[in-house]
């Protein structure tokens, strides 16, 4: 197969291909075809030059020191701050904490918002879509605080039911818990519908934007959301740093995460007082060089025009998903209208795990397995599933690897 | 290369023992059960024994759900454990540890090793390893502590 590629006329995806060294490596003598960015990106040339000249020239703790260095590294590191404020378009720095990821962010919404809040008997309400990341926080707060949690169900083609949701939200519900984007099924939920759904029950909302930030241009004030989480390395940034952006008005009643330094104002031996936002939830030394990584991750991602981005992908998910058509032992799950690049399946007689490999000795990376869903999964009635997953530098010839991969599978398999 | 790696991996063999599993279902007089499950994948599998006395495997089935190797390898173990005593599956098991981790396996008995060659060639797979060893160790697992797992499921 020999397809065209045809290239938004904004976005050169060679050209930005340039930029990730990575992808010109080989697997197995293959080239590689990297199709597992819904799990973590690969990181352009500029994240890590910048990652090392920091370190090398500028590098010290922050908030801590009087010293040149101190100073320097305290700068960048509330530079970053800012430029995520910009990312995410939120009113205010202080509404910008930094965490360790997605997952971090989420827990610190459990710990440090709901819990203090949560009677017997409260409720949150869920989506069946979410991550593991967005489930068990709140599966805590149902052990250890007996709050009751309440799933809203997907159509057969993974949309949300709005409906459903505004229905599942009652007196009892102290918190809606949703996903933005689906990293399974790239269902893009109508998140500005909900929050103005939930607020008007006086309920606020958090959304798991760890996939949706990295294919929507997010606007939490736009959006109205109360709480959104972000992790670091699905945005071509490194691993270990996310953020957790909590609206103004919650910050001044969330309870202090971990305790440490950074995070207080004055520690006697019998009383203690805590610092404001956001020095209150970052305990400890954060991770200095790799938020400046994120930073310079999302300059580069805002360096493009993202709404090209946004069409090149929607073009390879497209393109995928007219590819896979001919193959009739072969499932889609997850086909809802404005999905993002994400393209999950199951493929009769053949495993997930067994398909990854296969693909995988062709050059192609592909996730298998329940990719931390596994209430999603067992509403699609499946075990595991295969899932590509597109990023902005794949191209139509990736597709091609797939299907090509696929075929190859079948015949070995089936 | 890579070809003949997945060809060794993929043999007709295992794909013919993953589509068509040897005592396959559940064991109604079974004295021991145990149900394994790999969270990575969500392949399970739960294994029956019949132990007579020290420890003979007098009667073995499976029943799960998983990707071809664990299937196959679940399919083979039962076959292959079927009237051996406690002191041979153990050797069996070790053998066969060894061989799907590329390591020396020439204590097995020979024709152990014949049959069980096949399985080999996962050893050139190491994320799948466990996908082949998930069988074995859930039979391990029944024996050691799976008689309370039948008393408590038939209360």
């Amino acid at each position: 197969m020999n397809a065209p590629q045809r290239i938004a006329a904004s976005f050169n995806v060679e050209k930005a291909r340039a930029d990730f060294e990575i992808l010109s490596r080989t697997v197995y003598g293959k080239p590689l075809v990297y199709l597992d960015s819904g799990a973590s990106a690969q990181k352009p040339r500029v994240v890590l030059d910048t990652m090392r000249d920091f370190a090398q020239s500028e590098y010290a703790n922050v908030h801590r020191g009087v010293h040149f260095l101190s100073a320097a590294a305290t700068d960048r590191y509330e530079a970053a701050r800012r430029t995520v404020q910009k990312f995410l378009h939120a009113a205010h720095e202080e509404e910008i904490i930094f965490t360790k990821g997605g997952t971090e962010a989420i827990n610190l919404v459990s710990y440090s918002y709901l819990a203090p809040l949560t009677q017997p008997g409260d409720e949150i309400v869920l989506s069946v879509m979410e991550h593991h990341s967005n489930i068990v926080p709140w599966h805590f707060l149902r052990e250890r605080a007996g709050a009751v949690l309440k799933w809203v169900d997907v159509g057969d083609d993974g949309s949300l039911d709005i409906e459903a949701l505004d229905a599942a939200i009652t007196k009892k519900t102290k918190l809606v818990a949703v996903t933005h984007m689906s990293n399974v099924l790239g269902t893009v939920t109508p998140l500005k519908e909900i929050v103005a759904r939930a607020h008007a029950k006086g309920v606020p909302v958090l959304a798991d934007g760890c996939q949706g930030a990295v294919h929507e241009i997010v606007d939490v004030q736009a959006l109205d959301v109360d709480f959104y989480a972000v992790t670091g390395h699905k945005l071509y940034g490194p691993t270990g740093i996310g953020t957790l952006y909590a609206k103004r008005a919650h910050l001044k009643t969330m309870r202090p995460f971990n305790g440490g330094g950074e995070m207080i104002r004055e520690v006697m031996k019998d009383r203690i007082s805590y610092a404001d936002a956001p020095a209150r939830f970052e305990a400890g030394t954060p991770p200095i060089i790799e938020t400046v990584g994120l930073a310079t991750a999302l300059d580069y991602l805002s360096g493009f025009d993202r709404a090209a981005v946004a069409a090149h992908e929607h073009d390879l998910l497209t393109y995928a998903r007219e590819q896979v058509r001919q193959f009739n032992w072969l499932r889609v799950i997850g086909d809802a209208p404005g999905k993002g690049a994400i393209l999950s399946f199951e493929a009769d007689g053949m495993h997930a795990h067994d398909l990854a490999t296969i693909l995988d000795r062709e050059g192609v990376a592909v996730r298998a397995g329940h990719h931390c869903a596994q209430v999603l999964m067992e509403r699609f009635g499946v075990a595991s599933t295969s899932r590509a997953s597109f990023a902005l530098y794949n191209t139509r010839a990736d597709v091609d690897a797939l299907v090509a991969g696929l075929a190859k599978a079948r015949g070995i398999l089936a | 290369m890579t070809d003949h790696a997945l060809r060794e991996l993929y043999q007709e063999v295992i794909l013919d023992h993953s589509r068509h599993p040897r005592h396959y279902g559940i064991l109604d007089q079974a004295s021991h059960k145990a149900e394994g499950y790999n969270p990575l994948c969500g392949d399970k599998v739960t294994v029956y024994l019949k132990l007579g006395a020290d420890g003979l495997v007098s009667e073995i089935k499976f029943e799960g759900k998983g990707c071809a190797i664990s299937q196959a390898s679940a399919s083979m173990m039962v076959e292959m454990l079927k009237g051996r005593t406690a002191a041979e599956a153990d050797k069996l098991m070790q053998g066969f540890l060894h061989l799907v981790k590329g390591e020396d396996a020439s204590d097995l008995p020979e024709d152990d090793r014949e049959r069980l060659e096949v399985m080999g060639g996962i050893s050139e797979f190491p994320m799948r390893v466990k996908c082949a060893t998930l069988a074995w160790h859930t039979y391990k697992n029944a024996v050691e502590e799976g008689k309370n797992a039948v008393e408590e499921g038939a209360t």
